[in-house]
């Protein structure tokens, strides 16, 4: 039986907690380390499937400001994010804008939707 | 013109709002916010990444996210007034302001407590001295932040980065984002000052190299910056002759730290610590000039924002007692030592007041990374806190709160160290 031990830094909160999972034949056997449930799932995630939030701009008119600040509703796979954000920077929106509303569903069809992370009037 | 406030507020960032939210819930009746920038929200506006707000809101936020949760709070209050685009110029002892926008022009403005809460600002290349021209295309990263994020420029295509401070490491991720190529983050000490979760997900993510004890010696270019030389540097961050090599680059962003910004409280003299480059405050967030308050980053440099806006609530609350002539007078004051490791301790020291005692945060830094220290806080040889910790980095604010019965104990001074 192969048994691998992976450390890794926590990167759901500013407190990096250090921990270890344990995988053997590629399934995880045993998480230490990390302080809170939230850490412990982001492992288990992390090292069989890793995810990251989005945050960049895109443009808009008619506001006091040229771009509109945006977010991934949930984390997008990670080996996603560039062309993600890629793709986000030929988008433009019209002004008013509200917090949360949608400015691109179902992004390169990964079933997560970006959001405007400010009201911009 | 004459205006008169209980309670005016200098900077509409997170401490800002917090204070006059703050000042409001404790009765001040009029509360100005002095703002220079066309808008609330401070730095947080140009912060478009997630992970604020996780204390205060209990959700990740972006920092326009966060700072419009603020804003919204303060518009609803029609007693708290808020001045855009307004540049205070000067600030008199008796609380006099003069402030000046383009539509109204000269301000008078009386208030009957002041806060200061100015925020920081970037270290620049004068402050760090690196030898080359004039070429174009060096800025701090906080600069390129704004650019990048709020007008829509990009600073360069070829990037490289000297501080590997939280602000260097989350423009990395940001032009990587954006197409440019970040060459290389250099950091001048052998540990990143950044949080750890930033160097995983803004480098390691993207496969941006991280040089630890390393530094700039020259910048190359006549009208654009063409490349950058780097050299290591031994432990007492000598450059190592020898080590010396080029990397291309069509920009330089310095991320080398940041500084209070207290233009202001220097010409109304208020006591400054020379360890924070700011004022020195009690657990009110009081000056040395009674009436003054300040907070957030203008006392010293945060990490987490809702600490930020915890501040400005504590000096809000005791500006407005103070402007109501409420706020109880120190029987005695009892002064905070950081010592054997800690660098910095805010408050600097409390004033012990009649009324009943309230618990009392102190927001500490250590000077360089600790592995399996206690943190001891004592007075006359009394221990009043210990706390073992794994890690200590100078990145990272220890925070530690001191129960309100050992707060009244305290007759001689307070110490905190580190101890092996
Ligand atoms: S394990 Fe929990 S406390 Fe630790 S960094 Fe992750 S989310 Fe934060």
């Amino acid at each position: 039986m192969e048994q691998v031990k992976r450390r890794l830094s926590c990167i759901v909160c500013p407190m990096s907690c250090q921990g270890e999972v344990t995988l053997e034949n590629g399934s995880v056997t045993g998480i230490t380390g990390f302080t809170c449930p939230r850490g412990e799932k982001y492992a288990r995630e992390e090292v069989v499937a890793p995810k990251r939030t989005l945050t960049t701009t895109v443009r808009i008119s008619g506001a006091q400001l040229p771009l509109l600040p945006v977010i991934s509703k949930t984390a997008l796979p990670k080996d996603k994010v560039v062309d993600c954000a890629r793709f986000l920077s030929n988008i433009r929106v019209q002004a008013p804008v509200k917090e949360g509303d949608v400015v691109c569903a179902d992004i390169l069809g990964l079933g997560v939707d970006i959001v405007a992370a400010r009201d911009l009037l | 013109m004459m205006n008169d406030y209980d309670v005016v507020i200098i900077g509409g960032g997170p401490a800002g709002m917090a204070a006059a939210l703050s000042a409001r819930k404790t009765g001040a009746e009029k509360v100005l916010i002095i703002e220079r920038d066309r808008e609330l929200g401070g730095i947080l506006q140009q912060c478009i990444h997630n992970g604020f707000g996780l204390h205060r809101f209990k959700e990740e936020l972006t920092g326009p996210g966060y700072a419009g949760r603020y804003i919204k709070m303060v518009q609803a209050d029609p007693s708290i007034d808020v001045l855009l685009d307004t540049m205070v110029l000067d600030v008199e002892q008796d609380k006099i302001i003069y402030a000046v926008n383009p539509k109204q022009g000269m301000l008078t403005i009386q208030a009957k407590a002041v806060i200061f809460t100015m925020g920081c600002r970037e270290r620049t290349r004068g402050a760090i001295r690196i030898a080359g021209g004039r070429a174009a295309g060096v800025f701090t990263a906080g600069a390129a932040q704004r650019m990048v994020n709020m007008e829509g420029f990009l600073p360069g295509k070829k990037i490289v980065i000297l501080g590997s401070g939280d602000i260097g490491l989350i423009m990395a991720r940001r032009l990587t984002l954006e197409g440019a190529k970040v060459q290389a983050v250099l950091e001048l000490m052998p540990y990143s000052n950044g949080l750890t979760r930033n160097v995983v997900q803004c480098l390691e993510d993207f496969d941006i190299p991280l040089h630890l004890s390393h530094t700039i010696v020259k910048v190359h270019g006549k009208e654009r910056v063409t490349g950058v030389t780097c050299a290591k540097v031994d432990e007492n961050r000598a450059v190592i002759p020898g080590s010396e090599f080029d990397i291309e680059c069509d920009c330089l962003l310095l991320s080398v730290g940041l500084i209070p910004e207290n233009e202001l409280s220097r010409t109304i003299d208020l006591a400054m610590d020379s360890l924070t480059s700011g004022p020195i405050v009690d657990q009110f967030r009081q000056t040395s000039l009674p009436g003054f308050f300040a907070a957030g980053n203008v006392v010293h440099v945060h990490d987490l924002v809702d600490f930020v806006s915890q501040e400005g609530e504590i000096a809000g609350n005791a500006a407005a007692k103070y402007a109501l002539g409420q706020l109880p007078k120190a029987q005695r004051v009892v002064d905070i030592e950081a010592t054997g490791g800690v660098r910095t301790v805010v408050p600097q020291h409390l004033s012990i007041t009649p009324e009943s005692p309230e618990s009392v945060r102190l927001f500490m830094r250590v000077g360089k990374p600790e592995q399996r220290i206690t943190l001891v806080i004592e007075s006359a040889g009394k221990m009043l806190y210990t706390r073992k910790l794994a890690v200590a980095k100078p990145g990272e604010m220890i925070v530690v709160e001191l129960p309100a019965d050992k707060v009244c104990e305290c007759t001689n001074k307070i110490t905190v160290s580190l101890v092996k």
